[in-house]
């Protein structure tokens, strides 16, 4: 036990590490934030095509369906791999975009597709007859989709999702095993140079200290609203 | 105001309306004359909510024709949005808007449907909101009301368009006894006020006190039709007379 504390969390080495991780880490909330951000705005638009009516939204529909079966079903080292050391070579203007950039290309890339089927399910959620009490006033299919549907799904979803964030925080480490120094990367080369792995427990604390203002944020966003809505006008 | 050419406002002929292999709704007729109000009577499934639901086109008709104030429903060519927003539908589950406030549920169809300025709508809003004695309401969220007043809100959330046709499904069939009598009477001034409506109701002393014309729905086909003197005290059809029997024995009437 005592052998294990000391090569994870040795207070010299902890010390001694700490900028390094610390540099690395701000890659990964770069990356992060990068990537939620074009997450949040690319699944809700492909949840939105997947649930299209009609029959000629059908080949769009298709495509939507294709694109989250496929990258929900690929692992995202091997989609990292693929953005990162191919993207280059097969697209000409992504030529000299940074293995950093490229890593949120395949971060987007995969987490869009689990949030897609999150947005959907929330979308769902939503009654049938709050669509028809809309539409009956005169609302077209994307105005009651915009001002009452929308509105009640991703209320709904914010948990599922945030869950799903956490989730891609802690994938950016996996972007550090192809090449991009960010702080599990760091620690690892900090491990080869020490032949001591604190530096990955520095990571570890980063990465919990991260997510865990972001568990709270949401309840209080949550709990925010419900108390707006029972004590509206009391 | 234009009509088509028998002077009705509403003219259903031959709607046929068909869930699969099941025909909800045969070869009705329906004329409502402006400013008249019809009642739509019979058991649950009989249809009477499928035929209001195919009147705004919430229900895809599969033969016949609906004409609402001169203009055809059923030749394809009609721009549904624009259709809707001169008819109100009420529902029996409200379907108020839970997101919202009392009166962004009011106004969010004007602003949005209609390009209403926000500061006109919520003026409209509330002029309405305090017919139904409900103005201190407007900014409470619809879970906070009783289900008599929200009722009266989807009621009036239909109205802040405009409409210059009522269609009332079951309204009060969802509501605590107590509380029925204060959405029919909103119900009430409305049709005293001119509105030409059309309502599915288990409310049978109501229909017969509020309808120029009942029509008795049965297994989707208007068996009997006449003003209301004629369909409660002296109905023709023995399947008019079995049902308003049963709903005698059940106390309400």
């Amino acid at each position: 036990m005592h052998a294990f504390l000391r090569a994870f969390t040795d207070p010299f080495y902890f010390r001694q590490s700490l900028p390094d991780v610390w540099s690395g880490f701000l890659i990964n909330v770069h990356m992060m934030v990068v990537a939620e951000a074009l997450v949040l705005v690319l699944a809700l638009l492909i949840a939105i095509v997947r649930g299209l009516p009609g029959r000629g939204a059908k080949p769009l529909r298709g495509l939507a369906i294709v694109y989250t079966d496929f990258f929900r079903g690929t692992p995202l080292t091997i989609v990292a791999y693929m953005c990162i050391l191919g993207l280059p070579s097969a697209v000409g203007f992504l030529k000299n975009t940074s293995s950093t950039e490229l890593g949120i290309i395949a971060l987007t890339v995969v987490y869009t597709a689990y949030v897609t089927e999150v947005y959907r399910a929330g979308i769902e959620s939503v009654h049938g007859s709050q669509r028809m009490a809309a539409r009956s006033l005169g609302l077209s299919y994307f105005q009651a989709l915009r001002y009452v549907v929308l509105p009640q799904a991703i209320r709904r979803v914010i948990p599922p999702l945030l869950n799903d964030f956490i989730g891609l925080q802690k994938d950016t480490a996996i972007i550090g095993a192809i090449g991009v120094t960010e702080a599990a990367a760091q620690g690892n080369n900090f491990a080869g140079d020490f032949y001591n792995y604190t530096g990955f427990f520095v990571a570890a604390v980063f990465f919990v200290y991260l997510t865990i203002p972001l568990a709270r944020f949401t309840d209080h966003i949550i709990r925010e609203r419900e108390l707006r809505e029972r004590a509206a006008g009391v | 105001m234009s009509t088509n050419g028998n002077g009705s406002f509403v003219s259903v002929e031959k709607l046929t309306k068909r869930f699969g292999d099941l025909e909800v709704l045969r070869h009705v007729d329906l004329d409502v004359p402006e400013h008249n109000v019809v009642c739509l009577i019979g058991a649950s499934g009989s249809g009477k909510s499928t035929l209001l639901r195919c009147l705004n086109l919430l229900e895809k008709v599969d033969e016949g024709t609906i004409h609402v104030d001169g203009q055809s429903l059923t030749d394809g060519k009609v721009d549904v949005n624009a259709l809707r927003r001169k008819i109100g539908i009420v529902f029996q589950a409200y379907n108020l808007f839970p997101h919202m406030t009392v009166l962004q549920n009011v106004t969010l169809a004007p602003r949005k449907a209609l390009g209403t300025s926000r500061h006109q709508a919520e003026a409209h809003a509330r002029l309405l909101l305090q017919r139904i004695g409900l103005e201190d309401k407007a900014h409470e969220f619809p879970d906070r009301l009783s289900g008599g007043q929200q009722q009266r809100v989807a009621i009036v959330r239909a109205l802040a368009m405009g409409p210059k046709l009522m269609l009332l499904d079951e309204i009060t069939s969802a509501l605590d006894p107590q509380l029925v009598a204060e959405v029919l009477n909103l119900v009430r001034e409305l049709a005293e006020s001119g509105m030409t409506m059309i309502l599915a109701t288990h409310e049978m002393q109501f229909a017969r006190e509020v309808a120029d014309m009942v029509c008795f729905l049965d297994g989707g086909v208007i068996c009997e039709q006449g003003p209301p003197e004629q369909i409660f005290t002296d109905p023709r059809e023995p399947r008019t007379r079995e049902f308003l029997a049963r709903i005698l024995e059940a106390g309400r009437m």
